[in-house]
């Protein structure tokens, strides 16, 4: 049944291009496509990452954006076309790996450094550890362009089909998003999900089984670094390059809202919150005053933490609870 | 046979003209033009932000939103001083709102965000508001990016060649941030002051440094004839402030954001040392030009009660100075965009106008305005401590006059490529 949905949801998103196209003027189909659902996609992915962590192994960690940053400066750095040229040579089919791969080792890194920390203590170091890079990128000119980044990220061809076509770009982000979420529902049933679960649950009980509790976590943190490689690599190119800001303060705490509004009890949350955030994001300046958009935006968010603390998708499981209890009252 | 007119009738008849006196501009007008302008009204920048959609407002009411026989609908988007922001608010301008001119962005790193996207655009034309990165058009420009304000590097002209020749200084410490903006403006100060002849030390600090004192001390003990301070905001105050304190007495040489109203207002015993410092840059509080009186006076009388400032931004005068360069083309064109705004970009990069300072621009090759810089020098007039121009270099281009290959094969400016190249003798 659940399995049903869920193809059911990736056709859906498959022929929304369509639908969009038919209901829309052409130019604001391909906003729509490219720009608020591609980049819901894009950072959706990111957000997913730490979801993961969070609702598989009970760690908040602020260091996504980063990790995604470092996977996307990697991008830039070794790729050819970039401006300005650090390393350059790199074709996309070489150094989009190397991103990924980047972007996993800090994932572990990150994950050694907080391996023993929890709750607000691993916020925090890993929000030390965003800013810390944050800086680095920022004041750094020979590897990273300091505070102007790197720009002219333009993304791959494939088989003649250009990358900055919101057609192709919206089919990759997505191909790329249905295939991390399924490794992630099927990584969460395998041995390994399990024990993260149970460390969550329970550290010491874990450990008293045999289980080498600081390796897991670590490598719970290098899958999700990994994760949020995928998305670090997509965004550079959806932004035609980064800049320092892309892993700043605000674009941390992004992350983190999109995760927490969307609900931290399943990985499509992310995607549910990302999305809320983008059309906010993008419209809340139409919808209301250009000088205070960002009030509305924070009402919102206030109001879905408040009505429903696990997010979007606790609103689902309230309204089903009540339902079945009416059934029963019956 | 009397005439009677009932009420209807007189009701109905004039109703009819009433509608006709309406309706016919409409038919002789077009479309409305949508000018997208992005600024940034978030995070550290906000008020000069404020400030440039201020001056852009007012500049519309004057001529009643209208040019070239079109009506001119300004449609506004803010970002946070981020590159990708301001990519994501351009694309909602151009995709969503359909506009077909940006007037924007604020900041460097943002203005080469937006040139780059506007390399993807066809039929859209992005006019820079007041980002100053050199880098926007000097390398890599794009063919639907204009730029009628100056940039970091520009606004240090004729400082190098004063501090040389009218103060007679051979040797000067250079005290600056550590990061692309100051790299941009000691690389324009020392391109002149070498060439003329004079030597510097250079003494770096990184951005949100708030002690100097090991640095002024040096920079006190040494034979240095004056101390060229390029920081930005807190980092600024903090050095002038210790310098003051450490009793230094040099004379003090600024780059463009020392010498501004958010410093001289902040109190504090760097005010004393800041009297009589000199600056270089695209703006002063006190010109005396009969366009700039008339602008400052305009702009008091229109937004001193609404928050206004005493004198108008850097922000406010470049994005207005850039908007005068789209008026301008669209006059020229007679608000034609068609044939993808090929006639409008022509006419942009063909544009020569006078900004708000009174500065003559023009346009190069890259469509990087060349435009008049003025020496400025910090006096108390009126009670209060301002920014008053004493000269002024015209006629500035991008790479200060000198060849371009050479300029460019200089490389970008950096920690360790400041422009202090001795003239080849």
């Amino acid at each position: 049944m659940r399995r049903g949905l869920a193809i059911a949801a990736a056709l859906g998103l498959l022929a929304l291009p369509w639908l969009l196209h038919a209901v829309l003027p052409a130019n604001q189909a391909g906003f729509w496509m490219g720009n608020i659902l591609g980049r819901a996609l894009v950072f959706g992915i990111i957000a997913m990452s730490l979801t993961f962590l969070a609702t598989y192994g009970g760690f908040v960690s602020l260091a996504q954006m980063m990790i995604a940053g470092v996977a996307g400066y990697t991008l830039a750095i070794f790729v050819e076309g970039a401006v300005p040229r650090i390393v350059g040579g790199a074709g996309y089919a070489l150094a989009i790996p190397l991103g990924v791969l980047a972007a996993t080792l800090m994932g572990l890194l990150v994950g050694a450094i907080a391996v023993r920390t929890r709750d607000i203590y691993l916020l925090m170091i890993t929000l030390a550890l965003s800013m810390g890079v944050f800086r680095f990128v920022e004041t750094n000119i020979t590897w990273f362009n300091g505070y102007e980044g790197i720009r002219n990220v333009v993304g791959p061809s494939l088989w003649g089909l250009d990358f900055r076509n919101p057609w192709v770009f919206y089919h990759v982000t997505l191909g790329t998003a249905v295939l991390l979420f399924a490794a992630v529902m099927y990584l969460v049933r395998s041995p390994f999900g399990l024990v993260l679960q149970g460390i969550r649950d329970n550290p010491r009980r874990v450990s008293a089984l045999g289980y080498n509790v600081a390796l897991h976590r670590i490598a719970a943190f290098g899958v999700a670094g990994f994760i949020a490689g995928c998305g670090g690599v997509l965004a550079t190119i959806y932004n035609i390059g980064i800049s320092p800001g892309t892993i700043g303060l605000g674009a941390t705490v992004n992350v983190l809202i999109m995760a927490v509004i969307g609900g931290l009890g399943h990985p499509v949350g992310a995607f549910l919150g990302s999305l809320i955030f983008t059309v906010f994001d993008t419209f809340a300046a139409t919808i209301y005053d250009r000088d205070r958009f960002n009030t509305l935006i924070g009402l919102v968010f206030l109001v879905i933490v408040l009505a429903s603390p696990d997010g979007v998708l606790g609103v689902g499981a309230r309204l089903r609870r009540l339902l079945t209890r009416r059934a029963a009252d019956k | 046979m009397s005439i009677t007119t009932t009420r209807r009738a007189t009701l109905l008849g004039s109703a009819g003209l009433a509608g006709a006196a309406l309706a016919s501009p409409a038919i002789a007008q077009r479309a409305p033009i949508r000018l997208g302008g992005l600024t940034t009204l978030e995070g550290p920048f906000a008020t000069g932000g404020q400030d440039s959609f201020r001056c852009v407002q007012m500049e519309l009411e004057r001529i009643n939103s209208t040019v070239g026989g079109r009506r001119i609908e300004f449609i506004r988007e803010s970002s946070n001083a981020q590159a990708d922001v301001a990519l994501a608010r351009a694309r909602k301008l151009i995709e969503q709102d359909n506009v077909d001119i940006i007037l924007g962005p604020l900041s460097g790193a943002e203005g080469i965000a937006l040139r780059d996207y506007s390399r993807t655009l066809t039929g859209k034309t992005i006019v820079n508001g007041s980002s100053g990165a050199a880098d926007t058009t000097l390398r890599n420009p794009s063919p639907n990016f204009f730029r009628f304000s100056t940039d970091g590097t520009q606004w240090m002209a004729g400082l190098g060649n004063h501090v040389f020749r009218n103060m007679n200084i051979r040797e000067v410490a250079v005290a600056a941030g550590d990061y692309a903006f100051p790299y941009a403006q000691v690389f324009g100060f020392n391109i002149e002051y070498c060439r003329a002849g004079g030597r510097v030390q250079h003494y770096w600090a990184p951005l949100g440094t708030t002690d100097f004192s090991a640095q002024i001390a040096q920079i006190n003990r040494s034979s240095a004839g004056a101390v060229v301070v390029v920081h930005g905001g807190t980092d600024g105050l903090a050095f002038m402030t210790q310098y003051a304190q450490s009793g230094g007495n040099k004379p003090l040489i600024a780059g463009s954001i020392m010498a501004d109203q958010t410093m001289l207002s902040a109190r504090g015993p760097h005010r004393r040392v800041m009297v009589g410092m000199i600056s270089g840059g695209p703006i002063a509080d006190v010109i005396d030009d009969p366009t700039w009186r008339e602008f400052v006076e305009r702009y008091r009388r229109r937004w001193l009660n609404e928050g206004g400032f005493q004198s108008p931004s850097i922000h406010g005068v470049n994005y207005t100075t850039n908007l005068y360069g789209i008026l301008h083309a669209l006059r020229e064109v007679d608000g034609d965009l068609g044939n993808n705004q090929e006639a409008f970009q022509r006419a942009l990069a063909a544009a020569r106008i006078t900004a708000p300072t009174g500065a003559a621009v023009r346009l190069d090759h890259n469509r990087q305005a060349i435009s008049d810089i003025f020496l400025n020098r910090i006096e108390e007039r009126d009670g209060r401590a301002q920014v008053v121009a004493f000269a002024r270099a015209e006629g500035v281009n991008q790479t200060l006059n000198t060849p371009e290959a050479q300029f460019l094969a200089l490389g970008a400016p950096s920690r360790d490529n400041p422009g202090c190249v001795p003239a080849a003798s």
